[in-house]
């Protein structure tokens, strides 16, 4: 797909619930193959937004343009699975559309947990949950990936660790990607948009910008972090989501 | 001789059973046996409202069913009364219902224990034979479709965004539900249907590691349990609705013995 337009437009899009108003005046175009991280405190309507874009929920004003064929690929926040339904990695993969065989174990070596193949989806850690949904979506060969709070539930070396997966997953397939974060400290590096959600759209541009803009500043004064620093170090090793890690100068 | 007698009752609970492995097991799944007790206890209903029209029972009943189903979708929507407590509201208001219109009318004798607890032993081989057609035409219709009922059972969103027509996927579940429901008034009963739907498929649960696997071994487990009930019933001399009922639950018991997989 190389077209001039985006892969979706919303216009002067409205959400609301009776009386609440969730999403008011959104203008917003994704780009094919950029990343674009949604920001905003709890309540601000970056779910609701997501899922406009996912075409879950119809705008109540405002227009959406879809790329016809566009593919989404949706990485939901987690996935809660009554425990009566027995399933295997394998299985929730070929869920999500037939598939061969093949594909799907290729798919899971990708995204690091090729071992979990065969292996009960009851048990598995938030860390191996978030890899075979993200393997699921890129199953589908998708033009926009969506996902809605992907570090939620995994420590920061495992953020850290999805977020440099998911920049070589667009660099190598071309999808574009819409993040949703309420960590705003961890905004993905290799983010090319930050919008600051409040309602409406308070600020937008890329993470330096955002982060000076006064719009934002409102939103999340820095005051409020005083007592959590954001500890700056080097990665001399990265984690496998099963837990155990390589360290990469060789030193154990 | 006893063939000849007990062939139809047999060849109808073995239909029953079938259907309801895979049935069941998404009626586990979707936690949804109250939802299959309120259709079952409003089939009473149907049967009433066909005896007191002059329709055939049959006809009578799946339609109720279906239409009380699709009814039932649509009030679980609204939010004012929980689902379980709108489920306990219809199931036995239908029931009563039920049964005060059978005893209202004087121009049919009904046998109202048949109804309720089945009468598997008087099903005529034609009627068998129906169960069997029902039965394989439901089965051929989830087999079609059972990556999209897999999918919405799992995550209806998901689903959704993956193209599957989640609305229309989970009616049609709730129809072949209620059309399951309507098939077996007449073998297991109103109050006894809802047990061959749940017990073979928690008794196989253990022993599964794919859904195919469940669905499949539910459906064996639920035919042992008609044998084992019309077996008894047939040496005791017992009721053969709730026989079967303990034939399954003994099958339940007894697969807690045996070491779990997965």
């Amino acid at each position: 797909m190389s077209t001039l337009r985006p892969l979706i437009q919303l216009q002067q899009v409205s959400v609301r619930y009776g009386d609440v108003t969730a999403l008011s005046n959104i203008d917003l175009a994704l780009e094919p193959k950029q990343i674009t991280t949604l920001v905003g405190p709890n309540g601000a309507g970056k779910s609701t937004l997501a899922r406009v874009v996912l075409g879950l929920v119809t705008p109540s004003e405002g227009t959406v343009y879809r790329q016809p064929s566009l593919r989404i690929g949706y990485m939901p926040q987690r996935i809660r699975l009554d425990d009566s339904l027995p399933l295997t990695v394998d299985r929730f993969l070929w869920l999500g559309g037939p598939s061969p065989t093949k594909a799907r174990r290729a798919v899971l070596e990708r995204v690091g947990v090729g071992h979990l193949f065969k292996r009960s989806v009851h048990g598995l850690s938030g860390g191996e949950w978030q890899r075979v949904l993200l393997a699921r979506a890129l199953l589908r060969s998708p033009d926009l990936l969506v996902l809605d709070e992907p570090a939620q539930g995994v420590d920061v070396a495992g953020q850290d660790a999805l977020y440099g997966l998911l920049k070589e997953v667009r660099d190598e397939i071309g999808c574009a990607i819409l993040l949703i974060s309420h960590d705003l400290h961890f905004v993905m590096a290799a983010t090319d948009e930050v919008i600051c959600l409040h309602q409406h759209i308070c600020c937008s541009g890329t993470p330096d910008v955002v982060q000076r803009n006064p719009a934002y500043l409102a939103l999340f004064p820095p005051q409020n972090q005083g007592n959590l620093a954001l500890y700056q170090h080097h990665h001399d090793h990265h984690h496998h989501p099963e837990g155990d890690h390589n360290t990469t100068d060789g030193l154990p | 001789m006893i063939i000849e007698l007990l062939l139809p009752p047999l060849l109808a609970g073995l239909a029953i059973a079938l259907v309801s492995g895979p049935m069941g097991a998404f009626v586990v799944w979707r936690r949804m046996a109250f939802f299959g007790d309120t259709l079952a206890h409003g089939s009473l209903l149907g049967a009433a409202f066909g005896l007191a029209v002059g329709m055939a029972i049959y006809p009578a009943v799946i339609l109720f069913c279906v239409l009380l189903a699709l009814v039932l979708t649509a009030l679980q929507q609204q939010r004012l009364i929980a689902n379980d407590t709108l489920l306990g509201i219809v199931a036995h208001t239908t029931l009563a219902l039920g049964i005060v219109a059978l005893s209202l009318l004087p121009q049919v004798k009904v046998d109202l224990f048949g109804f309720l607890f089945g009468d598997l032993l008087a099903v005529t081989l034609p009627e068998a034979l129906g169960l069997w057609a029902g039965a394989v035409v439901i089965l051929i219709i989830m087999a079609v479709s059972w990556r999209q009922l897999l999918s919405i059972t799992v995550n209806d969103e998901l689903a959704r965004v993956e193209g599957v027509p989640t609305h229309i996927t989970r009616t049609l579940l709730m129809i072949l539900l209620a059309l399951l429901i309507a098939g077996a008034l007449r073998t297991v009963g109103v109050l006894l249907i809802t047990s061959l739907l749940v017990i073979p498929p928690a008794a196989a649960r253990r022993f599964a590691s794919t859904p195919e696997h469940m669905a499949l071994l539910a459906s064996l487990l639920g035919m042992a349990a008609v044998l084992g009930g019309i077996t008894m019933s047939w040496f005791l001399d017992t009721p053969v609705g709730p026989s079967i009922v303990i034939a399954a639950a003994s099958v339940f018991v007894a697969t807690l013995i045996l070491p779990a997989r997965a």
